[in-house]
């Protein structure tokens, strides 16, 4: 009679059992789902990791020409005790080291020998002998970078009857794809042999310094003020909708705003990475205020209870307890705000950041252009060469953002405290 | 406990008159009070919390709150050292007295107050730093240290006096965390006495605690009455009669009965009083 009674109980009948095994199976059905969207994240973020790297490697590289030149027949020295590297470079241009470099590719390559190598490949050599002037005693093969044709043709690309030379000139070893350290060195140029990275990497270096140094500690003291000291009334609500709104508003609005008062402020700092930090310091600024007010409100009521019941100040308070408690929030924060400002064009086109800039920027008020600005630059130009520059530069780019990140992340780790 | 004691206590009587500037009943044989508080009310907007509540809390004996949850006794703890400051809708109003200062006077800076009321909360809350800068956090925004010398003997004395030393002298840079809930109480209380205040309040501090733990906070409790004024809010009858010399009866908002712990527990004066410590309700 018992076991009669156990098995009408309502949690050992078959229907139990029954809408048991369906809530077990919308279970595996949810993990599955989630897991195809985790595979399906990860795919997409390895095709787009590796489609960049298998195109973008090419543009670290650029095709060179070996060119036997024999220096101690061409007379040239090095002035006595030069400034720079520069001085030495035109005191070698002066003395005739284009003509010798063309002569020397002519000599081993024809007539039209002199029009396969690139046109600034003298400055180059130039450069080389600024480092080391022993050169000039000696007879020497240098790789040195081919015009854009014969570039393009090695490609496989362009004109068509370049491509039979530059087959052959491969075959011979004399004709390559070499790494381009200078790449990371120089700025922008029109000829995509010759372009460098390093213009727009230190234009978004100096812009981020500027964002960074304005919106960290505008935002954070905003933050701290909202929610400590301001009193909760209709004012604080408002400043409240505002700054979430501005953390909404789109960019390009930023970059107008830019124009009308900061470059109506500062006339002559058109293109400079002031104005272009100060703009995106506007656009960073509500982000870290919203994160760091999320952070601060969970800071535990007890701590602040603690260090104000043995008669901490306020001040105190905050400072030696709120903020080192709130900093990795706030960190968060900080990093998703730096992010988007390191990969926005939109505001810095109205302020002039997409001009043309050859050489590196000098300090925060010369004319500069960013890594985005670049990409988006060179990836409007019709020479091939560009295509793999582009990648290049793209790749350059998210090398810096994870560079960023870690540290934000390592800063982050280290002030992370248990409670 | 209270053989010494031998003259009554009336101050139900004396509470009664709610206008009466003294205790007049009371004619037990003490120093003047540490703190003397007189017709407080404390509201939370418009309610009132708190409904005219006197009393005199001493530094030569234990001070317990008993009374069912929501009956206020945390609420008038915290009226003590001003920690209802921190809640923009309560306000407090009467006379509470430090020495004679009214502590809610204009000129009373609330930092010393609290350095000189300091305060062990229900839940443990040590700072997330070491166990020694836990304790010297304390003197040194204070000011009271000028050498490392100096912030090394308070901490060990601090220490010693919480009971704790023995079992951290060798893991001071250990983070107060890591302790166990016991231990994170003791290290409190530490940082509470290491500004040597001249009243403690706890606010229900063993009840997060096992009875283990919670023997090792009593039996400190009474080692540290004589030498600072001690208020204790607990929701255990047994704990405020084991360590408490004096208990205060709190029930919807005002105090019902004060008297000796002894007295209220064997000879409630107020029916309500009998009730809650026979277990009738609470």
């Amino acid at each position: 009679m018992s076991d009669q009674a156990e098995t009408m109980r309502p949690t050992r009948t078959p229907a139990f059992e029954a809408r048991l095994k369906k809530r077990y199976a919308s279970e595996r059905r949810f993990k599955v789902l989630g897991l195809g969207a985790i595979l399906f994240s990860v795919a997409v973020l390895v095709f787009l990791l590796i489609n960049m790297t298998v195109s973008g490697l090419g543009g670290f590289q650029r095709t060179e020409l070996a060119v036997p030149v024999d220096f101690t027949q061409a007379g040239l020295t090095v002035p006595a005790n030069p400034v720079d590297e520069r001085e030495v470079v035109q005191a070698l241009q002066r003395q005739g080291l284009p003509e010798v470099i063309s002569f020397s590719a002519e000599q081993a390559l024809g007539e039209e020998g002199a029009a396969h190598v690139n046109n600034e490949a003298w400055r180059l050599v130039g450069q080389q002998i600024a480092t080391d002037p022993s050169m000039l005693s000696q007879r020497v093969e240098l790789w040195l970078p081919t015009s854009e044709n014969l570039a393009s043709a090695y490609a496989g690309d362009g004109n068509a009857e370049l491509q039979p030379l530059a087959q052959q000139l491969a075959d011979q070893g004399l004709l390559e794809d070499r790494f381009d350290f200078g790449f990371l060195q120089r700025a922008d140029a029109t000829d995509p042999q010759l372009v460098g990275i390093w213009g727009a990497l230190k234009g978004s270096i100096l812009t981020m310094i500027v964002t960074l140094a304005l919106a960290f500690p505008i935002g954070v003291l905003a933050a701290l003020y909202l929610e400590e000291y301001a009193p909760k009334n209709r004012w604080t609500d408002l400043i409240e909708v505002s700054i979430n709104n501005l953390a909404a508003v789109p960019s390009i609005i930023f970059g107008l705003l830019g124009l009308a008062v900061f470059l109506a402020i500062f006339p002559g700092y058109r293109s400079a990475p002031l104005i272009g930090g100060m703009t995106l310091a506007l656009m960073t600024m509500p982000v870290i205020v919203i994160a760091g007010r999320n952070a601060i409100k969970a800071v535990p009521p007890s701590i602040r209870d603690g260090a104000l019941a043995i008669g901490a100040s306020p001040i105190q308070v905050v400072f030696h307890h709120v903020l080192p408690l709130a900093l990795p929030g706030i960190l968060t924060g900080t990093i998703i705000g730096m992010a988007r400002a390191l990969g926005e064009t939109a505001p810095l086109l109205l302020i002039g950041m997409r001009a043309f800039v050859a050489t590196p920027p000098e300090d925060f008020t010369s004319n500069a252009t960013v890594l985005p600005m670049q990409i988006f630059l060179w990836s409007d130009e019709i020479d091939r060469g560009f295509v793999e520059r582009t990648s290049a530069a793209i790749i350059v780019l998210l090398v810096f953002l994870l560079l960023m990140n870690g540290l934000a992340i390592y800063l982050r780790n280290r002030f992370e405290k248990r409670w | 406990m209270s053989d010494s004691e031998t003259q009554t206590v009336d101050a139900g009587v004396a509470l009664s008159n709610p206008s009466g500037k003294s205790l007049e009943h009371e004619t037990i044989d003490v120093g003047e009070p540490k703190m003397r508080a007189r017709d407080v009310d404390v509201f939370y907007s418009d309610k009132k919390a708190i409904d005219s509540v006197s009393i005199d809390i001493h530094t030569e004996f234990v001070t317990a709150f008993i009374g069912p949850s929501g009956c206020g006794k945390s609420t008038f703890l915290r009226a003590l050292n001003r920690m209802n400051d921190t809640i923009p809708s309560a306000r407090v109003t009467g006379c509470i007295e430090l020495d004679g200062e009214d502590i809610y006077a204009s000129g009373m800076d609330v930092v010393q107050l609290r350095a000189r009321v300091g305060m062990v909360f229900q839940k443990p809350n040590p700072f997330p730093k070491s166990i020694y800068e836990n304790i010297a956090y304390g003197p040194r925004i204070h000011g009271l240290v000028e050498s490392k010398t100096d912030i090394d003997e308070i901490v060990e004395k601090s220490l010693r006096r919480a009971g704790l030393w023995e079992e951290v002298k060798d893991r001071l840079e250990d983070s107060g965390t890591a302790l166990s809930g016991g231990q994170q109480q003791r290290l409190c209380i530490a940082r509470a006495i290491a500004v040597e205040p001249e009243v403690i309040l706890m606010d229900e501090p063993c009840s997060a605690l096992d009875p283990i733990a919670t023997a090792k906070i009593e039996e400190l409790i009474d080692e540290l009455r004589g030498r600072y004024g001690i208020v204790i809010v607990t929701h255990s009858m047994q704990q405020a009669a084991r360590v408490s010399q004096r208990t205060a009866f709190f029930h919807l908002g005002s105090m019902v009965e004060y008297g000796l712990t002894s007295d209220i527990f064997t000879n409630p004066r107020k029916k309500r009083t009998q009730d809650y410590i026979t277990g009738r309700y609470g």
